[in-house]
Parts: C-alpha cells; sequence; structure tokens
C-alpha cells in the first residue's frame, strides 16, 4: 500500500514539473507573439530602437570580436596539429573558415551577447518592473510591451547577423594569422584557399543562426525582466535566469537549426 | 436616468487577494466629480493596491470599478488611461531619461505630441509648480536627492492636466515648508482645474489641508468615510486612534 502511494508520488511530481515547464513554455511564446505583434503596428519608437541598436549591437562589437579572434586562432591551431596526423595540414584554411561561418561564429558570439545583454537587459527591465516604472509607462498612455520590450527584440535580431559577420572575418583573419606566422602558410594562398572552400549557404546558415540567436537573447532578457518578482532579489534571480535560459536555448537551437540546413 | 450625475469614481463591493492574503474585502466607495477625497489607513491596508485596481495596474478579483457610471476595462484603454494622472508611491521615474523628458512623457506620445522645444518648456513650467528650478530638467532621476524625485513624480503626473489624479503619498519625505506648497498645488489643482483628486497620505495637516472628503481604510473595508470637517467628531474608535496616534486602542499596532 505504502509503495503504492510513493509511486503516486512520484508520478505525481513528474507530472507537476511537466505542467510547469509546459506553461512556462505556453508564458514565454504568447510573450514573444505579443512583442512581435507590437514590432508591426504603429506607434513605433524609432529613438529607443536606435538607442538600443548601440547598446545591443555597437557596444557587443569588442566582446564579439576578441571571441573570434582567440577562436580563429585556436582553431586553426588544432587543426592543423589533428590535420598532421594524417597529412593533411593543407585543410587548415577551409576548417577554419567552417568551422568559423557556420558554428563557432554564431554559437560564441550568441553566448558572449547572452553573458552580456540578457543579463543587461533583465536586471534593467526587472528594476523597471520593481520600481513601479513599468505601471507608470502604463498610466502614462505607453505600452511597455512596445516602447520597452519590442525595440529590444527587434535590435538584437538585426544586430546579431552583423556582429556574427564582423566576428567571422576576424576569425578567420585570427586562423590566418596563426597560418602564416605559426604555421608557415603563404599568406595568399590562404586567403585564396578560405575563399574557394566557402560556399553560400555557409555564409547565410551561419547568419540565419545569428538572427536567431539574437531573439532568443533578447526574449530571454526581456522575458525574465518583464516578469521579475519583486525587490532585488527578485531582480538577481531574473538576470541569472535570463543568461542560464538564453544560453540553453541558444544550444539547443543551434543544433536544431543545424539539422535543418546540413542534414541530408 | 436620475437627476444626479454618477460619481466620477465609483467602488463597489471590490476584492482584491493577493494568493491567500486578502488585501481588499468589498471596499464600496464613491468619490463625486471635481472632489477631492482622502484615503487613509495603517500602513499595508491595501491604499496603494486600491488606486491600481482602478488604473487596472492590478487587476481586481471581485466587485466592480466605474468611472462615470462605465465599468473600467469597457473603454477603449487609451482613452481612459489618458484621462489619469499618477503620482506613485515611489515616484517611478524612468531613470534612462532626463527630468524633463519624465515630466513631459505623455506630452511627446501620440498623435498630437508636442514639439521638443514646447515640451521642455512646458516640463520647465510643470517644476516650477512643484518648487524645482529650471537648472533640474537636464538631470537624471537618480542624481536628485528622495523629495525632488517625488515633487518631480509630482509634475509628471499633473503635466498633461488629466480629469482625475492619484497621489500616493505625496508629501512623504519633503520638509514641511515644501508640504505645505505641494498640499496647496493640489488643493489648486483641484479647485482651478475640477480634476478629481484621489489622495493617500499619513500626514493629517495634509488631510485637513487637501481633502472635501476623507474615507479611512481599515482591515479591506471602508472603515468610515465623511467631509473632512467631521473627521474629529466622527466617534469612530478606529478614526479617533489613527487621529491621534495612540498606540491602544482597536487597531492593532502589529500588522
Ligand atoms: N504585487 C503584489 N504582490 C503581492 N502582494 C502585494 C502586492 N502589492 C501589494 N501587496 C500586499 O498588499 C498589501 C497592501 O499593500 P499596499 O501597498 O496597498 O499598502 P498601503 O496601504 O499602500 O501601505 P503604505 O501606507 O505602507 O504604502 C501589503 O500587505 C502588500 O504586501
Ligand atoms: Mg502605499
Amino acid at each position: 500500500m505504502q509503495a503504492l502511494t510513493q509511486i503516486d508520488n512520484f508520478l505525481a511530481a513528474i507530472g507537476r514539473s511537466v505542467i510547469g515547464i509546459c506553461a512556462a513554455v505556453g508564458r514565454v511564446v504568447i510573450f514573444a507573439a505579443i512583442a512581435i505583434s507590437h514590432m508591426v503596428r504603429p506607434p513605433f519608437y524609432p529613438v529607443e530602437f536606435l538607442h538600443q541598436v548601440m547598446r545591443i549591437g555597437y557596444y557587443s562589437l569588442p566582446v564579439v570580436g576578441m571571441t573570434a579572434l582567440f577562436t580563429g586562432g585556436a582553431l586553426a591551431l588544432q587543426i592543423y596539429a589533428g590535420g598532421a596526423r594524417f597529412n593533411a595540414e593543407s585543410v587548415v584554411p577551409a576548417i577554419v573558415a567552417i568551422g568559423m561561418v557556420r558554428e563557432l561564429g554564431p554559437v560564441l558570439g550568441g553566448l558572449m551577447v547572452a553573458g552580456r545583454v540578457s543579463s543587461s537587459i533583465a536586471a534593467e527591465m526587472g528594476t523597471m518592473r520593481v520600481t513601479e516604472q513599468i505601471d507608470a509607462l502604463t498610466t502614462l498612455s505607453t505600452n511597455p510591451m512596445k516602447y520597452l520590450v519590442a525595440p529590444r527584440i527587434l535590435a538584437a535580431t538585426l544586430c546579431m547577423p552583423i556582429l556574427v559577420a564582423v566576428g567571422d572575418v576576424i576569425g578567420i583573419m585570427g586562423g590566418w594569422a596563426v597560418g602564416i606566422y605559426r604555421l608557415n602558410f603563404s599568406g595568399a594562398t590562404y586567403i585564396q584557399n578560405t575563399i574557394d572552400f566557402l560556399q553560400p549557404i555557409d555564409i547565410w546558415s551561419g547568419l540565419v543562426k545569428a538572427a536567431v540567436f539574437g531573439f532568443i537573447v533578447a526574449l530571454m532578457g526581456c522575458y525574465h525582466g518583464y516578469s521579475s518578482g519583486r525587490g532585488a532579489q527578485g531582480v538577481g534571480r531574473a538576470t541569472t535566469n535570463a543568461v542560464v535560459s538564453a544560453s540553453v536555448l541558444i544550444l539547443a537551437c543551434n543544433y536544431a537549426l543545424t539539422e535543418l540546413f546540413f542534414s541530408t | 436616468m436620475t437627476g444626479t450625475p454618477p460619481p466620477r469614481i465609483a467602488f463597489r463591493e471590490v476584492t482584491k487577494s493577493f494568493g491567500p492574503k486578502e488585501v481588499l474585502r468589498g471596499v464600496t466607495l464613491d468619490i463625486p466629480v471635481g472632489e477631492s477625497m482622502v484615503i487613509i489607513g495603517g500602513s499595508g491596508t491595501g491604499k496603494s493596491v486600491a488606486l491600481k485596481t482602478v488604473l487596472g495596474i492590478i487587476p481586481h478579483d471581485g466587485g466592480t470599478i466605474e468611472i462615470d457610471g462605465v465599468a473600467v476595462g469597457r473603454t477603449r484603454r487609451d482613452d481612459f488611461l489618458s484621462r489619469f494622472g499618477m503620482l506613485f508611491q515611489g515616484g517611478a521615474l524612468f531613470d534612462s531619461l532626463p527630468v524633463w523628458q519624465n515630466v513631459a512623457f505623455r506630452l511627446r506620445q501620440g498623435r498630437d505630441r508636442l514639439s521638443k522645444s514646447d515640451a521642455r518648456d512646458l516640463a520647465i513650467e510643470k517644476l516650477r509648480r512643484v518648487g524645482l528650478k529650471a537648472d533640474v530638467a537636464d538631470l537624471f532621476p537618480a542624481e536628485l536627492s528622495g523629495g525632488m524625485q517625488k515633487r518631480v513624480g509630482l509634475a509628471r503626473a499633473i503635466a498633461a492636466e488629466p480629469e482625475i489624479i492619484f497621489f500616493d503619498e505625496p508629501t512623504t519625505g519633503l520638509d514641511p515648508i515644501m508640504s505645505g506648497v505641494i498640499n496647496e498645488l493640489i488643493r489648486e489643482i483641484v479647485v482651478e482645474m475640477g480634476a478629481t483628486a484621489m489622495t493617500i497620505t499619513h500626514d493629517m495637516s495634509s488631510v485637513r489641508a487637501i481633502a472635501d472628503k476623507v474615507a479611512m481604510l481599515h482591515d479591506g473595508k471602508i472603515r468610515w468615510t465623511g467631509p473632512v470637517d467631521q473627521i474629529e467628531t466622527s466617534g469612530d474608535p478606529y478614526m479617533d486612534q489613527f487621529l491621534h496616534g495612540r498606540a491602544e486602542g482597536p487597531i492593532e499596532a502589529v500588522r
């Protein structure tokens, strides 16, 4: 009898957490749908949007650039060492380019921006929630979803591909620098190899990924900040949740998108 | 229809709980057009919540709230909200915007928005009315003292000259002279602009300066309501205890 109740409790616990997850997913989807619906309906807030472009896009350049530079360099060293095992050192430029453009550029860029931007959006919106600034916006006939959320998500979605494109170039340059200074490639051949090898799909699939990751980063920051609990603790939790959920979602979506683009 | 117009704001048996905690347990209160109602009551009795239920910031659970006889939520939200001004208890200034843009926020929205320079001039004029000099206009809220922030919040609440204004503790954190100025300002707004005001305060001198009528919220209900000149003679033990700030009486000191 007792064993039965225990199994019962166990199943109930599983059921509860599944329902909890479903409810959370539902809330995020509804939140995203409302935000998107506000992007296409006036009034628009171009000043807010430009402000967010600067903050999310422009000021993330150093972080994304540095990440790409060192990743490209390390990748070149690794591929060279691995390729040497079967006398295929010459694949370095091609694999560095593919690795950066398809995977590492968007994923690492996305994760870095998640750390930088999701957290700051969540902290900002959470503080606005806690200090009643979001309520004040409402009473001033301004929809916070339109004024706060839509510009951030739009800016992140549009800026991320540009950031990643710049990061790709810097990453390939990192590989190139390591290639010619450490691995004795000729500079011109390296570049030529890269250009010959890259296909359009490599580039645009990476940029689509970047846009999706940008959307995720801003959505998670806004969602967690917007629904932040009360007090400093609520804001702290919102910030953590935003970064963690954005990072996990980026990795999961990366897998899904890679399946979509490259599985035969 | 009867001859008397419906009250501007009418609470009918309004209830609101947060989880198991019942905050409002059936609030019924009328505020006629152009009147200044002051709500008093112990800390944590739900005064701020009551104001927010009118604006729909906090949805109420039961009962109805009517504006001019129409239940809230029935009218278009933008039109509805454009009739209101609200001073939040904590100020709730937008800390990413300078003071003047906070004050002029509503005037810079919508179809007939003011130009930047007009809005700025108007903001400075409103700041002057709450006793702030023009040079605070370009500061950010975080650079102001608590009392100054409160007054900026007040300037923002009255900037668009709304018909209905809510003041949540307008004089808390102000020195007595500034409190006097603000009390006079609120009185002026009601008398000159014909606005309907609902003010929450703990300051008895404010009550006397601002109110036409007073309502006392206790235990989730309106315990007493009447004209301001009857507060001394209400005969209600709760009111008496509150007015005289006694620790002993029907209101428990630990809540
Ligand atoms: N968003 C909320 N979630 C949960 N509980 C809340 C919320 N807002 C208010 N409360 C609770 O409702 C009660 C009334 O709060 P309210 O802010 O209305 O008090 P008050 O009468 O304005 O007090 P004070 O004079 O101190 O400002 C409090 O006990 C508070 O804990
Ligand atoms: Mg309050």
